[in-house]
This record gives C-alpha cells, structure tokens and sequence, in this order.
C-alpha cells in the first residue's frame, strides 16, 4: 500500500461502475482500548463480502479522501482513507491509518469474493 | 537501549502461594488460544521449556488472526496480506519455541458468534488424537477480547468432555491486575521462565506486525511507565495460571 493518488483511485472506481463487486467495509478502535489510559469501549465494525453495484463512485478531499458509492436504493461511505492498493486478485484496497501504523478504516471493492 | 535486564536472582514474591509447574515433566502440552502471538504473550516460556525437553507442544490456533488493526511500524500488511502475514510469523514463532501449529480456521474477531459446543467437539478432536498432559488456554469471561473468552469456553467444554484422567487445565487472565485479584484471587500454578526469556522475546519479536509497535515504544521508552516496565518484567520471569479443571463456566446466552 501507498499513500492515495486520487486520480488513480478514480480510475479504479471507474473500472468497477455498473458491475456486481463484493464490498468489504470497516472501522476499528482495536479491541484493547480499554485497557488503555482511557478506558474507551471498543468500536469496530465490519461488513464482508456484500454484494453491491454502483452507478456513481467518488473519491473526495485533499488527504485524508473520503469514498462515496451511489447505489441503487443506498449509499457506501467512507472517510480519513490514506492509503490504496490494487492487489494480485485486482482487489481495489482503501485504508486509512494512524500515525502509528494502525488501520481505523478500510473500503475494499473486489469482482470475486474476498478470501473468507 | 537494552529492554532486557538480568533476570532477578529469586521468585518468590511472584509466585506466592502458586505451585510451581516443571514443563519438562509433562507428557505433552496444547495450548489453545484464537490469535497468533497469543501463545507468545502468554506462554512461550512454558511451550519452550518443554520443548527443550523433548515434549511435543502443540499451538492449536483458532483464527487467522487477519482482522487485527495492527498492520506494522511503520504498516507493511493490509487486510487482504494480513492472514499470510500471521500465518508466516506464527510459523517463525513456532520454530523459535519448538512447537508445531495447527489452525481451527475460524474467521478472526467471529468466534463468539460460532456455535460453542461444535466449536469445542473439533478441539476435542485434536485433544484426544494429540493426548496432552496439560492444555492451556484463556480464563473465560476474564480475557478482554470476545475470541478469547470464547475460545477459552469452548477449550473448558473440550477438556469436560474427555474421559478420566483429564488433563491439567490452565487459562491466563487478561487485564487489569487489580480487578482480576479481585474477581479470581491469584492464579495457582506458575512456571519459571528465567532460562528462555530470550526465547519468548524472540517469539514475540517474530510476530513483527504485531509487536513491532511494542518494541520500539520499549526500546525508546517512550510511554514506558513504572507499572508497564514491571509487567513486562514480570511476564518475562514467570507465566501464571489459573486452574481451570472442575471451575463451574457459566455458558453465554
Ligand atoms: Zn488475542
């Protein structure tokens, strides 16, 4: 993974309208927060595997982007992404991260199904 | 920066009131715990002293451990990279610890939600084909992550369902110190890992997306607080355990 090109990500966006794709969707704290100094609850979620089609798809801002998926009766969004990657498989990975390393958001769009 | 001081020359004051285990005298240990450097954490010391002894030890790995947030430091995995990350840093912990693995599969941060009675029938499986003398695995309900206590409830299951003699079984407790002193008291059996510290250092070390966080915040001491250095340092002197064999586990809802 490297930092976002968004005109890059646009084309990945692009390539993938109109088609059945597989989504996977996330956001964590992690699950130790509290055993932190703050004590916070854990917030993850995570939706795998989804299927959806698209007929608008943006990426948005300077850095940190935001990802917006128009759908037929609905939405995809997600905000603070950084980093992307189109991997082997031709999975389109969006990922934001820390400073640390740590991921705190990931929008992942596939024609085939992630590895479950 | 050395994060590892000499041992301390005597134990006792952590081990009070604990019997103290030899390794070396088990016929064969299981540990049983979802993530990979979860055997790290909490038991390398005990998996390497056994080992060197010519016991045959076993990390039964529930998940693949591939929906973690850590991803290295600086980040070299993602989502998608991260279960073969794992599976090659486990299989290099493994080697340092002298153990083989074996993994149930399970899909990380999910294994609450599997059924615990088919979960424990294919930890029984392995039990009964490996015939261990003690198994270890994380003291349900006291573990802070949901795959902890549900794999430790499912490996309590397991070790009920086996016929007499049972084997020996241990869980480890995350947490708070304090609030776990009060909820189960301190833990009975102890091991000595002075001799393999380096040993569990290097385990840990081996699950670099992981841990890499972790040793440069020891090696900076950046955060490092008093309570932290005396936890690590503790955790690599002894490991400590709860029994867990006739312990009455309430099932979840
Ligand atoms: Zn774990």
């Amino acid at each position: 993974m490297g930092p976002i090109d968004p005109a890059r990500v646009q084309k990945e966006l692009d390539a993938r309208l109109g088609r059945d794709v597989y989504l996977h969707l996330e956001t964590t704290t992690g699950s130790y927060t509290a055993l932190g100094p703050e004590k916070r609850t854990p917030v993850i979620a995570f939706v795998r595997n989804a299927s959806i089609r698209y007929e608008r798809g943006l990426v948005t801002g300077e850095g940190p982007y935001r990802v917006g998926l128009k759908l037929d009766s609905g939405w995809v969004y997600a905000q603070g992404l950084t980093d992307y990657t189109v991997t082997e498989r031709d999975e389109l990975l969006l990922a934001g991260h820390d400073e640390e390393g740590n991921l705190r958001v990931g929008l992942q769009l596939s024609l085939q199904p992630f590895r479950e | 920066m050395s994060i590892l001081p000499p041992s301390p020359e005597r134990i006792d004051h952590l081990v009070e009131g604990m019997t103290l285990l030899d390794p070396s005298a088990e016929r064969g240990i299981v540990v049983s715990l979802p993530h990979p450097d979860d055997e790290s954490f909490s038991s390398a010391g005990t998996m390497a002293l056994a080992s060197d002894a010519g016991v045959p030890v076993t990390y039964l790995c529930g998940t693949f451990g591939d929906m973690g947030r850590r991803m290295g430091s600086p980040f070299f995995a993602n989502r998608e990279s991260m279960r073969d990350v794992r599976e090659r840093e486990l299989a290099d912990a493994c080697t340092i610890l002298g153990a083989r693995y074996e993994l149930l599969g399970m899909r990380d941060r999910m294994v609450e939600f599997e059924d615990p009675h088919e979960v424990a029938t294919r930890i029984r499986a392995v039990l009964e084909r490996l015939d261990p003398s003690t198994v270890i695995t994380f003291y349900p309900g006291h573990a802070v992550h949901p795959d902890h206590d549900a794999m430790g409830l499912a490996t309590h299951l397991a070790v009920a369902a086996l016929p007499d003699p049972k084997p020996r079984l241990l869980a480890v407790a995350v947490g708070d110190r304090e609030q776990l002193r009060a909820a189960l008291g301190p833990q009975q059996v102890a091991v000595d890992i002075r001799t393999v510290r380096q040993r569990k250092l290097g385990a840990l070390r081996a699950h670099r997306s992981q841990t890499e966080m972790m040793f440069q915040r020891w090696e900076s001491e950046r955060d490092d607080d008093e309570q932290m250095r005396a936890y690590r340092e503790e955790n690599l002197t002894v490991e400590r355990f709860y029994r867990l064999n006739g312990v009455a586990i309430p099932l979840p809802r």
